[in-house]
């Protein structure tokens, strides 16, 4: 196996939550199932990655499998991407074409191939009619920059194709091109979402306000990639009782209550990072706890002011 | 659910709580299913809050509550006899399914349809309300007591 293909699939399974690792191994379909059964997923990350790297080895994995996996990797994080959609115009007098997805898939590669020598394009089907499409690209001179893909979700019984954001603006109407020439017709037409996509429209979200909300906060406290791995946060409060019930035998104590709090999970930050999308808490989530990666510690000890 | 095979065209919209906002316009609503995690208090005080918020006529069948989490005892916080009690006051079925389960899911997934089928209309002869009295008349007389 290549080195970089094997760099570039460490740094994709380094990059899937613990929790996730497992459901986007085998939606990739790569490793058999005997194989991923060789694997103890509780061990520290980085050992797991490692007998996976040997595991993908030993099976020979290929720059296309690599592709394949970020692709499954993108399509259970597409909410973290912000998508611009085209919608593909027919001129008049024009028929409703049959889709082969096999020429589609043909045709699009050659064009990009043709246009760049250096490109990957892999392919990826869904259930819903959808094809989702990665390109890594390159130039003339340089091999393709596989950790800047782009990605186009195309609905083959629509006229809608999202594409994926991305810094390498540049090949925007290189795209554009691989589907004029694929509906061969007037040239599309840019909208913009940038919302959180929910592909089934018979899903309909009532709080979606409210639950992009509370996705935005988490994306800003957290950040979109992996938590640092901890395994528990200690909070020792020494704060004096606060009620609202008046007369309380407590509330007249003047000495601080002493109390120890403990948390402890197998990947603390991710669980509490899913909290507030969990709808078990509100966002956004208390300093305290968000405040770990910052201040670089777990042990906290707290006073009143 | 909507992997079901379906002859009617079926929405499911998920909600946090009720009352739904107000400025959308919606399709009838024909069934409402009450998801109470037994794991979490708050699942249930919401629940409750929500229950607040349904008109009357949807307790004549369109309304149920599913409990999930009951496989996993030592993580409940929330007695099953609580949400059989709601159940009772509300006068609706209460189903347990523990929605973590693939398996189970599916089995529920195909029940509701069957209901919702029914709650919309769509099934000759049946109505909400003769489903409703058919579940009720299956409930041992020990809820008498609760």
């Amino acid at each position: 196996m290549d080195e970089t293909v094997a760099e570039f699939i460490k740094r994709t399974i380094l990059k899937i939550p613990m929790n996730e690792l497992t459901t986007i191994l085998k939606a990739w379909d790569f490793l058999s199932e005997n194989q991923l059964q060789t694997v103890n997923f509780r061990q520290r990350k980085e050992s797991v990655v490692q007998h996976l790297i040997r595991l993908c080895e030993e099976k020979r994995a290929s720059l296309n499998d690599a592709a394949l996996l970020d692709i499954v990797y993108t399509q259970f994080h597409q909410h973290q991407k912000v998508w611009d959609v085209f919608q593909m115009s027919k001129g008049p007098g024009e028929d409703v074409d049959l889709f082969d997805m096999k020429q589609f898939k043909n045709a699009f590669k050659k064009i990009l191939q043709r246009a760049l020598k250096n490109v990957t394009v892999s392919f990826r089907e869904t259930e819903e009619n959808a094809i989702w499409i990665r390109i890594a690209w390159g130039t003339q001179y340089t091999k393709p920059n596989q950790y800047k893909p782009t990605y186009v979700v195309y609905y083959s019984q629509t006229p809608y194709a999202f594409k994926s954001s991305s810094t390498l603006r540049r090949n925007t109407p290189l795209l554009g091109q691989t589907f004029e020439t694929h509906n061969s017709t007037t040239p599309l037409q840019e909208r913009s979402l940038g919302l959180d996509i929910n592909m089934d429209s018979r899903i309909i979200h009532e709080n979606k306000v409210e639950k992009e909300r509370v996705q935005r906060i988490t994306q800003e406290t957290f950040g979109d990639y992996s938590q640092p791995q901890l395994e528990f946060a200690q909070y020792k409060l020494e704060t004096k009782f606060k009620s609202d019930l008046n007369g309380s035998i407590l509330a007249e104590r003047e000495e601080p209550l002493r109390c120890l709090i403990k948390f402890s999970s197998p990947h603390l930050l991710e669980a509490l990072k899913s909290l507030a999308p969990a709808g078990i808490a509100d966002a956004p989530l208390s300093p305290l706890l968000t405040c770990i990666p910052n201040k670089r510690k777990n042990y906290f000890k707290i006073r009143d002011k | 659910m909507l992997k079901e095979d379906c002859a009617s065209e079926l929405k499911v919209h998920l909600a946090k709580s009720l009352p739904l906002p107000s400025s959308v316009n919606r399709p009838r609503i024909d069934l409402i299913v009450f998801v109470v995690n037994l794991h979490s208090k708050y699942s249930l005080q919401n629940t409750e809050e929500s229950l607040r918020h349904v008109d009357a006529s949807f307790f004549l069948g369109k309304v149920c509550f599913l409990a999930t989490g009951a496989g996993r005892e030592s993580h409940c916080s929330i007695h099953r006899h609580t949400v059989v009690k709601l159940a009772h006051t509300y006068q609706s079925p209460l189903l347990y399914c523990d929605l973590e389960v693939e398996g189970f899911r599916a089995t529920m997934a195909q029940r509701l349809v069957r209901v919702l089928q029914i709650c919309a209309g769509h099934v000759p002869g049946v109505s909400a309300l003769n489903l409703l009295s058919l579940l009720r008349s299956s409930e041992g007389p020990s809820l008498e007591d609760l």
